[in-house]
């Protein structure tokens, strides 16, 4: 489902001007450097650059993990306010997160059920009966294709990547935020299990109605999956719009590269424009 | 008819767990390459990739054990020899293997010069140091990586720079047989591009006479190799060169591992990703019959019990299926 009437939808998510400056000693390097976006509800957002291009400081600053140096960012046309942990909190109630590694993203102290459990009672489910918070946990799972019967009382390193990528969907799935951000959340799995999450991801769009900002370096996959892409070189867009007239028909030169540099079925590959 | 390079007969090897069960994660694996050609692996992860290329290197440590079979480098069988004698006489002159996280293997401590010295008189302690980096020096030129980077240490250089020094460490002895395991899964396009890049050079010069790269991205084996054979549970389902692979894929499976691919081409976004249902096998007893009916669609009851041999067609080719290369391209051409 592409639709085309995207951008008169209501902003979700937006920033004018948004920066990062790192100081150590003397040195200043600036990651990120001056953004404008504008992600709208129920959107599909590729960013893409290669490594050290500042996708993963922009993502950090838009879950709120690290302060901005200037600018802002606007969610839902409010200026968003993180001021203390309590309005912090009650931000990443709108905004949560799939990042790379998904044997690093799980408490191995916590058995599976404890992690589905604690997205029920984030979500003022607390008070509810067992039997409701275990159809809840059952249905999270099988939006994954999981079993929940055969996950309670595992730990999180029992599974395999893919299975552990799908429970992190399940968990968002219960939370119900208004925003995903993934950040390069199949690139430790492989190609089949890869088809499986960008397929959850499309449905947690359709269905829930998310807006979901994928970080990537992959184009072939932004190309898949995505809405609108923003291509990122060294802390700024370099060129931004629909999928389709960006990766079709792309003017900056950078674009021009990172698509020249993916392996391609239909289309020679050359091997001498390499970068150096 | 070239020189075969590296020929494979029915190699079995089997993981022993601590409750003694035998897990055989390379199953009467047969292969054969040429020189100056390069071989593909594909398959899904848990399917023995890895397990195969420790076990072509001949080098087994518990819990890996060597069960039956011949590994024939250059007409010389290195099958049972013991580890120390590989490590002498195969490994660096005859097969040098890069891992996927190859960056990671260099000690933080010593500068790169030292790893090339350290290669070199593993296998000629009497070899004079100042020609040690004469040769190092005229290796990185080749390859066109910079001179300075030698003097450095692991921790200066970048991702994609580490992994391609650490190729032209491991690849300084010019081993006839490469196997590469994954060597650019966790770099980013531009430099994959890169290491591709000098994996195809070094072919082209000599260094290395032979390849085995073994990856889940298939559009990059397209592009890599000259053949690729598909593994599935510990065996090889089929086999044949990339063209005919990615086009004219025959046995369910890897047209299901096709069918995944994703590249930034015009009508890619229309076409239907399909995932494979379920999981692979538990080695640990695996089916009796076909390894994959349990996720194939196009299964009949037989499938379950009678195993397969590979049936060779079309020269070259070969997979391992029970029904006929006729029957499954009516059934495919029928679906679209």
């Amino acid at each position: 489902m592409r639709n085309e009437d995207i951008s008169s939808r209501p902003l979700c998510l937006s920033g004018r001007g948004v920066t990062k400056i790192f100081t150590t000693g003397k040195t200043r390097t600036v990651a990120v450097d001056h953004v404008d976006f504008e992600f709208h509800e129920g959107e599909l957002i590729s960013i893409v650059g290669e490594s050290g291009s500042g996708k993963t400081t922009l993502s950090k600053m838009l879950l709120g993990l690290l302060n901005i140096t200037e600018g802002e960012i606007l969610f839902q046309g409010q200026p968003r306010d993180i001021s203390n942990m309590h309005k912090r909190r009650e931000y990443w109630r709108g905004i949560q997160a799939i990042f790379q590694d998904p044997f690093s993203s799980f408490n191995v102290f916590n058995k599976i059920d404890t992690v589905l459990l604690d997205c029920i009672n984030m979500r003022g489910g607390k008070r509810l009966p067992m039997e409701k918070k275990i159809e809840m946990m059952t249905e999270a799972c099988s939006f994954v294709n999981l079993k929940f019967a055969e996950l309670t009382n595992k730990y999180p390193f029992e599974l395999s990547g893919g299975q552990m990528q799908r429970l992190m969907i399940a968990r968002i799935f219960l939370l119900k935020p208004k925003i995903l951000l993934a950040d390069e959340p199949t690139s430790m799995i492989d190609a089949c299990s890869r088809a499986t999450i960008l397929d959850m991801l499309l449905q947690l769009r359709d269905e829930v109605g998310m807006t979901i900002i994928f970080i990537t370096h992959d184009i072939g996959l932004a190309y898949y999956i995505s809405d609108s892409v923003y291509i990122m070189e060294h802390g700024k867009f370099v060129e931004s719009g629909s999928a389709d007239d960006v990766i079709l028909n792309p003017k900056a030169a950078y674009t021009k590269r990172l698509i020249s540099d993916v392996p391609k079925i239909y289309e020679p590959w050359d091997l001498n424009t390499v970068a150096q | 008819m070239s020189k075969t390079m590296l020929e494979v007969k029915g190699l079995t090897t089997k993981y022993i767990t601590r409750f003694h069960e035998d897990v055989y994660a390379v199953d009467h694996v047969s292969l054969k390459i040429e020189e100056g050609k390069s071989l593909g692996i594909a398959g899904e992860s848990g399917c023995g990739k890895s397990t195969l290329a420790l076990s072509l290197m001949g080098y087994y440590f518990p819990p890996l054990h060597y069960q039956s079979g011949d590994i024939i480098i250059d007409g010389k069988n290195i099958s049972g020899m013991k580890p120390d004698d590989v490590r002498k006489n195969v490994l660096g002159t005859e097969i040098a293997y890069i891992p996927q996280a190859a960056m990671n293997a260099l000690n933080p401590t010593r500068k790169i010069y030292k790893f090339i010295e350290d290669v070199v008189k593993a296998h000629d302690p009497k070899q004079d140091e100042k020609t040690i980096l004469e040769m190092a020096k005229s290796r990185f030129t080749e390859l066109g990586l910079p001179l300075d980077s030698l003097d450095k240490h692991a921790v200066e250089l970048s991702g994609g720079m580490k992994q391609r020094v650490v190729i032209a460490i491991s690849t300084i002895l010019k081993p006839k047989v490469l196997i590469a395991d994954e060597p650019s899964s966790a770099l980013d396009v531009t430099s994959q591009k890169m290491v591709i890049k000098m994996l195809r050079d070094m072919m082209d010069r000599g260094f290395i006479k032979s390849m085995i790269f073994i990856t889940h991205e298939l559009p990059l084996l397209y592009n890599v190799t000259d053949n690729i054979m598909v593994m599935y549970a510990g065996q090889i389902v089929e086999r044949g060169s990339a063209k005919e692979m990615v086009f004219d894929p025959i046995h369910p499976y890897s047209r299901g591992l096709m069918k995944s691919i994703l590249v930034p081409e015009e009508g890619m976004r229309e076409h239907k990703l399909a995932a494979i249902p379920g999981t692979p096998p538990n080695l640990k007893k695996p089916p009796q019959g076909c390894r994959f009916a349990e996720r194939c669609k196009y299964a009949v009851p037989s499938c379950r019990f009678n195993s397969l041999p590979m049936i060779e067609f079309e020269g070259e080719r070969g997979y391992r299926c029970g029904h006929s290369v006729q029957h499954l391209r009516e059934v495919y051409q029928h679906e679209e």
